[in-house]
């Protein structure tokens, strides 16, 4: 028993050694040549323009359900006027950027663990080398970029989606006037709030490139190894999307206000 | 450390005809308490042929991937082509990788590229011209008769149309060494024919050294006792005189060594119970 969990712990670490070892092996070929621009072109237009969807509909279905909730919370107070102060400042802070991520782990994180994890386990990630092609500039750089970059990006559409949903129920539903609930968009708007939306993102979305790339590179074990990496890309991105935004938290209060 | 075009006369010399291409001196490589290979030594002269044997799980693509530098021996020296490659970073192992071709066990083809870039990867990655690069893809998809197929995706292909793909690719750039992992395994007796012509032809027409690996004994014997000409009479497969046939050597792999190791004859005549009970 003792053995096993002392195994696992060693796995476990080993682990988050190459993770580490991965992030920085990318953060080198980052600011370095050769690019693939082809390829970096070609990831940001299926995780930026593929995501648009799926994260503008969660953005506006959680706009329309927190105007709808919080409506009838701040009726106890009689402040059901400042719903779209609570809508605004709730989104972009908080719920923008952790849904927008867990969205694109599921979608982006999974895909690069089982496109990556196929080129793995059917040895085609050795033949690129073979053939004189760096993997993690070929494969890892461009998706790296492209979670990084077009996380913020996603994580404003889905933003402005939810606080237009919100407006839509404020009017129709809690009888707020148009006027009233831009205004108190604005109200509840700091400087900070903008900067910790779209810093955020920027963190989890470079979370979701890396663990998508690392789970997918090693991937062993065949067609089943390559679902154990799918499936482990998504749990694992999901719950750091969730710790890292709880840490980042206070250390962006602390910074930006 | 200095590449291929810095070498002195004396070492260019020394890699001439009848020179090793491929040095194995006592590499053992193990996977955690898995010891695939065990002290294992052999040296392949330029323009001859190896071809190992051995069950499947007894290290036979390990070898082959030692030799690529896609994995390090945990001791033990290899030697490629003039340069040593068990202790090289990745960025040095990329400029000897140029002289090196190697067909993956079912064929690792990029499914996201047609067969044309495919078999052009290397080229285009090289930066020469487009127009260049097609032409040798066409080129070489003529030599191994695969001319119509040059748009299609590699997932639209069969099992034997994928190997000798596999091959185009690997030969694109002329690399002089060409490793071939289990070209022909599951393959029908006449496809695994024209697999095996293609590795006749290019050993004996363009003077590459060959290491085969195959647990087919009947591809692996045609590939030692046959030769290919280029004559009047146009371009045959004949079968080669003893001389030639002797240029390609057998290795048995089993339980991380060298179980057996000699010509198709001695191959054939063996007496040892574990050579019969493969060869039968
Ligand atoms: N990357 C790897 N990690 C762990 N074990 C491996 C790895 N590659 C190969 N092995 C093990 O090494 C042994 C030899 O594998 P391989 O060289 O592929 O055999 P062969 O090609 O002769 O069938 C097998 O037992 C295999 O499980
Ligand atoms: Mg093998």
């Amino acid at each position: 028993m003792l053995k096993q969990v002392e195994q696992w712990v060693k796995a476990a670490l080993l682990e988050v050694q190459e993770y580490v070892q991965l992030v920085g092996r990318v953060s080198g070929a980052v600011v370095t040549r050769p690019y693939y621009y082809r390829d970096i072109v070609l990831q940001f237009e299926a995780i930026g323009v593929g995501s648009l969807v799926v994260v503008s509909l969660t953005g506006f279905f959680t706009g329309a359900a927190l105007a709808l909730q919080t409506g009838q919370t701040l009726d106890r107070f009689g402040a059901r006027t400042l719903v779209g102060q609570l809508v605004s400042a709730s989104m972009i802070r908080e719920l923008g950027p952790v849904l927008t991520a867990l969205m694109l782990a599921g979608r982006v994180g999974s895909g690069m663990a089982a496109e990556l994890g196929s080129m793995a386990v059917t040895d085609q990630i050795n033949a690129l080398r073979a053939l004189g092609t760096d993997p993690l500039r070929k494969l890892v750089v461009p998706r790296v970029l492209a979670s990084t970059v077009m996380a913020p990006v996603l994580t404003v559409i889905a933003d402005t989606f939810a606080i237009t949903a919100g407006w839509i129920i404020s009017v129709t539903n809690l009888g707020v006037s148009t006027s009233t609930y831009w205004t108190q968009v604005q109200e509840g708007l700091y400087l900070g709030d903008a900067w910790q939306g779209l810093i955020k993102p920027v963190v989890l979305g470079l979370v979701i490139g890396t663990v998508g790339c690392h789970v997918g590179l090693s991937a062993r074990g065949g067609t089943q190894g390559v679902g154990r990496a799918t499936t482990n890309a998504v749990v694992v991105a999901s719950v750091l999307v969730i710790a890292v935004d709880f840490f980042l938290t206070p250390l962006l209060m602390r910074v930006l206000y | 450390m200095a590449f291929a075009t810095a070498r002195s006369p004396e070492l260019e010399e020394a890699l001439g005809p009848g020179s090793p291409i491929v040095v194995f001196d006592r590499v053992s490589l193990a996977f955690d308490d898995n010891v695939v290979l065990r002290d294992i030594s052999f040296t392949l002269i330029k323009g001859h042929t190896k071809i190992f044997l051995g069950a499947s799980g007894s290290g036979k693509s390990t070898i082959l991937k030692l030799i690529v530098g896609l994995l390090r021996p945990d001791s033990g020296v290899i030697w490629v082509n003039g340069e040593r490659v068990d202790n090289r970073t990745e960025a040095d192992l990329m400029k000897i990788r140029t002289d090196l071709g190697m067909v993956f066990q079912e064929g690792a083809l990029f499914d996201s590229l047609t067969v044309a870039e495919n078999v052009g990867y290397k080229l285009l990655e090289e930066g020469a011209p487009d127009g260049e690069v097609w032409r040798r893809v066409d080129e070489v998809l003529g030599f191994i008769g695969l001319s119509e197929f040059i748009d299609r995706m590699p997932a639209e292909l069969s099992g034997g149309q994928r190997r000798r793909v596999a091959i185009a690719r690997a030969m694109s750039y002329k690399p002089r060494i060409l490793l071939y992992d289990e070209a022909t395994t599951g393959l029908d007796p006449i496809t695994a024919d024209t697999v095996d012509n293609e590795i006749i032809k290019l050993r004996d027409l363009e003077e590459i050294s060959s290491i085969i690996v195959t647990h087919q004994l009947r591809d692996a014997f045609r590939i030692a006792t046959h030769e290919a000409v280029h004559d009047d009479n146009g371009l045959r497969i004949v079968p080669a005189d003893a001389a030639k046939a002797r240029e390609a050597e057998f290795i048995m792999l089993k339980d991380g060594g060298i179980h057996f190791e000699g010509h198709a004859e001695e191959l054939r005549d063996s007496r040892d119970p574990y050579l019969r009970s493969f060869l039968s």
